[in-house]
């Protein structure tokens, strides 16, 4: 999976202007973008395409974060999926929700952008 | 007679007393006491009997018959209960080393200097008047016996001062008293000499009275019986010997009565000689027999002579006050009348000396020695014994108090007879009565009470005895006996609330006794006592107790130096007097002082006891004050002082008072806790979205910021794409940020705030026309519906500010194209309602619940998350809550919708 053309990640935000960012990064670094503005289109665009990384924020209308990180680890097809929680809550207790709901990293906004590729990189290669 | 041989009998007299007096203070200090027996006790208390005894009753009953037998009726009537009466408040006063009447009566409510000031006052112009009698009588008879002076009502104003005898008379009292009686100074104001000279001198107006009634009697008209056949014979005279004919019933005779049982005992003199010269309590069983004999004694001849009086003298042609001395005089007796005059000499100096003697006392001990004292302390400067001053001040005092009965004899006496104006000072003393009373059996009367109850009756008595006999001076409008005070009839003197048909003096006694005693009651039952109070009262009420166990008794436990002690005890008794008290006090206790650096508190208890005796309870607070420290004492020790004064009840009840008061307390804090804790998590939660709020927009910032730093070649397009977004998001961080700001001033000008009418429709106006151009340029058709003119009780820019941000909302949520929004006002009911409508995309169900919520933002499917803040619609919320309104939302999916806010009317008015 070290080919990142063919890497599709998933940017979960209700942020137009966050989504304009991560898109610009992501896609900069190669790797084929998805977008969703809420939980409900998140899961959608999962079943559409399988994405094998998503960005996922917390706070959203409707289906919150942890909400759907908790659906995409309880279905079977998105094993491999991996999930990076990018979001404004940052107590402990964030955390740990964010990590007992299949989170593989935890990253807080406002994120420096080196930090978050690095991450993106890091979780592709390593899986 | 020659004035010259009145004169030098009536100084070899004086010399004879003097020699009694120096011989019964040489017995006493030889410990071989002249005046320790029951019978000098006894004649002692005689000293009751004065020139009004002595001339004032035939006076008196040659006017009003047995009316002048209620002066002595109420002591022979009181004598039985002294045992109870007289013993305790003679071991109160030993105990507590008490000198005088007003001493008592400080020391009772916690050794109050003020009590002591207010009954020293009351003591003082008390027996002014009565003092004025004496010089009355003694110069009357001297004018009598010297011949000049018409016996007719003899007129003394019109001479000059330097040739009036009361002046002299007063004079050379002031000197024989001060002779008398400062010679030295006796810490326990004993004067065992002074003592055997009263003795003798009622002896000798004993024995003189019954001379002139046996001579009267047998030898001008051969006995009672042939004496009172003659009188018979006379209508007039007859007519003295029925109750009714003089004017006297029930009520009069009782406060009569009721005046000179109060004045037995609480004179001051009557105290000094009863109480503070006692030597022996049990004296009083055998003195409550002997003193009525004597009292019967000197009454024998009284009608005799006043009958014979008046059958020798037409009728006023003698001032029947002066028929003892007239009568031998007019039968050429010159050896027997000056002998009778003697008698009444003593009769008269006797009770001076020894009122004025109590009275200077008083005066030094209670009045100025505790305004000298306040502020010093004594143990610095130079050693000076206080004897000197202490005497000096006495002096002026024993002066001063003749002088003033001088100027009221002057001024009043020589208008009035001797009896009544001797009772306006009984009337004065009874006020005594409650707080003496109340004192020794009442544990539960106060300070205040007391003070209240002297007050009281004091201004009492003064407004309806001495003050009206001062209209004789014309000091005063005599207006105010006809009209009263301040023209309020029921304010006059004589006939006060309008009570008349009795004696001025039974007025006077039945009114100032009533208010005192209900001042004192009412004040004492309404007032709490401080802990030295408490024992004190206990003190005097239980002092059989006392007097059984131990009398250390302490509320507060008081600390000082040995040094200290003896220092106050040498310069206040003096060395010698210091040394015996502490040498008998370290036998007692078995203790070496000079060991010791800090008193024990039996020393300082010790101490304070004996320098009362010296100069009063009060003063002797205020110096051992002055060298102690004070601890108050620990609960334990308060329950125990408590228990024993059996007011542990009264306590508890306050104390459970107390808790419960507490346990409210306590509940009112958790619940004050609680509501605190909840504001707290409130402001917590506020604080979490705020910040997580403000890290949206600071995210898109930096992270874009960082894109177009970091890439070298970006798109001309994409940058300013991203420019763009860092800007709009640059003023998103500021809206929010005013907002939070704009939201907490609306909250603190919650309370600081009240709300003022204020014309809604013209707030709904003005909001519409600042709005008007916006909508014209985004096409949008708009409509401004104002109803009626309405008022409204509230702030004019906030409400504005509602208005705005409803409308606001509307322009930005109406269709893009055929916009449409309304603004209508009207009245519902007892409420203003403002709505707000648009043809927007509605609201679900779901998202009206929570609209109003902070930070609640409706994105849209396709348009995504609408530009604010999120805290619009709550401030708005805020607003509206704050005017006692509320706000809402009527909509439905794809229909538009309609905010409303309603608000009580104030007031309406037709367009």
């Amino acid at each position: 999976m070290t080919d990142k053309n063919s890497t599709k990640v998933l940017l979960v935000d209700d942020e137009p202007n966050i989504r304009v960012a991560l898109r610009f990064l992501v896609q900069n670094e190669g790797y084929q973008v998805l977008e969703a503005a809420n939980g409900e289109e998140a899961l959608q665009k999962m079943e559409e395409h399988q994405p094998d990384i998503v960005v996922l924020d917390v706070m959203m209308p409707g289906i919150d974060g942890f909400e759907v990180a908790k659906r995409i680890r309880a279905t079977p097809n998105f094993e491999h999926t991996r999930i990076i929680f990018l979001t404004a809550k940052g107590t402990q207790n964030d955390r740990f929700q964010g990590y007992a709901t299949g989170g593989e990293v935890y990253l807080t906004k406002p994120f420096d952008n080196a930090e978050l590729i690095n991450t993106i990189n890091e979780v592709v290669e390593f899986g | 007679m020659s004035p010259l041989l009145i004169i030098s009998i009536s100084v070899g007299y004086v010399g004879l007393l003097f020699l009694i007096a120096w011989l019964g203070d040489r017995r006493e200090k030889a410990g071989k006491s002249l005046v320790n027996n029951s019978a000098i006790y006894a004649l002692s208390l005689a000293v009751y009997c004065t020139a009004w005894t002595y001339y004032g009753s035939v006076g008196r009953a040659a006017t009003s018959g047995l009316g002048f037998l209620t002066t002595y009726l109420g002591p022979a009537i009181l004598a039985p209960v002294w045992w109870l009466l007289l013993k305790k408040i003679i071991l109160i006063s030993k105990t507590q080393r008490i000198t005088s009447i007003a001493d008592f009566i400080s020391s009772r409510y916690g050794k109050s200097t003020w009590l002591g000031v207010l009954a020293t006052l009351i003591a003082v112009f008390g027996i002014i008047p009565y003092i004025s009698i004496q010089l009355k009588a003694i110069s009357t008879s001297f004018d009598l016996l010297v011949g000049h002076g018409p016996l007719n009502h003899p007129n003394p104003t019109q001479s000059p001062f330097y040739l009036d005898t009361a002046l002299y008379i007063a004079i050379a009292l002031a000197a024989f008293t001060i002779l008398f009686g400062t010679r030295n100074l006796d810490p326990n104001e004993r004067h065992g000499g002074l003592v055997a000279a009263i003795a003798f001198e009622s002896v000798l107006k004993l024995v003189a009275f019954l001379a002139i009634g046996i001579y009267v009697t047998f030898g001008l008209h051969g006995g009672f019986g042939p004496l009172f056949e003659k009188a018979a014979e006379v209508p007039s005279i007859r007519q003295l010997f029925t109750l009714e004919a003089v004017g006297l019933n029930g009520w009069e005779w009782f406060w009569l009565v009721f005046l000179s049982m109060s004045a037995i005992m609480l004179l001051p003199r009557q105290f000094h000689v009863a109480v503070v010269e006692n030597t022996n309590p049990a004296q009083v069983g055998r003195a409550s027999w002997m003193f009525p004999l004597y009292l019967l004694l000197i009454n024998i001849f009284v009608l005799p002579i006043a009958v014979a009086g008046l059958l020798l003298f037409p009728e006023g042609s003698v001032e029947p006050d002066s028929y003892v001395l007239s009568i031998p005089l007019a039968m050429g007796q010159e050896t027997l009348a000056l002998f009778i005059s003697l008698g009444g000499f003593s009769a008269a100096t006797s009770m001076v000396i020894v009122a004025v003697i109590a009275l200077s006392i008083m005066i030094g001990n209670n009045l100025v020695l505790p305004a000298l004292l306040r502020s010093q302390d004594f143990r610095e400067g130079e050693y000076r014994s206080l004897d000197t001053g202490l005497l000096g001040i006495r002096r002026i005092s024993i002066v001063v108090v003749l002088l003033l009965a001088y100027t009221y004899f002057k001024a009043v006496g020589e208008q009035y007879t001797l009896v009544s104006v001797g009772l306006i000072s009984f009337t004065a003393i009874a006020q005594f009565v409650p707080v003496v009373l109340g004192g020794i059996y009442w544990k539960r009367a106060t300070k205040k009470g007391a003070i209240w109850g002297l007050s009281v009756g004091f201004l009492v008595w003064a407004f309806t005895l001495p003050f009206p006999t001062l209209m004789e001076t014309e000091l005063f409008s005599s207006r105010i006996m006809e009209e009263g005070l301040f023209g309020l009839p029921f304010l006059r003197p004589h006939e006060l609330f309008g009570m008349s048909g009795y004696s001025p003096v039974a007025n006077a006694a039945f009114w100032s006794l009533l208010l005192n005693t209900l001042a004192y009651v009412v004040v004492s039952l309404h007032s709490q006592q401080s802990p030295l109070e408490v024992s004190q009262a206990d003190l005097f009420v239980n002092i059989y107790k006392y007097r059984s166990g131990s009398s250390d008794y302490e509320v507060v436990r008081r600390r000082a130096k040995v040094r200290d002690i003896r220092l106050l005890l040498n310069r206040f008794l003096g060395v010698p007097r210091a040394n015996t008290l502490l040498n008998a006090f370290e036998n007692r206790h078995q203790l070496d002082l000079s060991a010791q650096l800090n008193a024990p508190p039996e020393l300082i208890n010790y101490a304070e006891t004996h320098l009362a005796g010296a100069i009063g309870a009060a003063s002797a607070k205020i110096i051992i004050g002055s060298i102690t420290k004070e601890d108050p004492i620990s609960l334990e020790e308060m329950f125990k002082v408590l228990e024993q004064t059996k007011e542990i009840v009264q306590y508890s009840k306050a104390l459970e008072k107390k808790s419960a008061e507490l346990e409210r307390t306590t509940q009112q804090l958790q619940e004050a806790n609680t509501r605190l804790q909840e504001l707290d998590r409130l402001k917590a939660d506020f604080i979490t979205t705020v910040t997580h709020e403000l890290r949206t927009p600071i995210t898109s910032i930096r992270a874009l910021s960082k894109i177009m730093l970091d890439a070298e070649e970006l798109p001309r397009g994409q940058q300013q794409e991203f420019l763009n977004i860092v800007v709009s998001e640059s003023e998103r961080l500021t809206r929010l940020i005013n907002q939070v700001l704009d939201l907490e001033k609306i909250q603190s000008e919650n309370e600081a705030s009240p709300l003022r009418p204020v014309n809604f429709s013209e707030v709904a106006k003005r909001s519409y026309a600042g709005l008007q151009q916006l909508m014209k340029d985004k096409h949008i058709r708009h409509e401004l519906i104002i109803e009626e003119q309405i008022e409204v009780l509230g702030n004019f820019d906030r409400l504005t500010q509602v208005i705005v941000n409803l409308m606001s909302n509307a322009i930005k949520f109406c269709k893009p194209d055929k916009g449409y929004v309304s603004l209508r006002l009207k009245r519902s009911g007892h409420l203003a309602r403002l709505e707000v409508t648009d043809n927007g995309p509605g609201l679900s169900a779901k998202d009206q619940a929570i609209i109003f919520d902070r930070f609640t933002q409706i994105s849209d499917e396709i348009k995504g998350k609408p530009k604010g803040s999120g805290l619009g619609l709550f401030i708005s919320y805020t607003i509206v809550e704050q005017h006692k309104g509320s706000i809402g939302v009527d909509s439905e999916p794809g229909a538009g919708a309609t905010f409303w806010v309603e608000l009580p009317l104030r007031g309406v008015r037709r367009l």
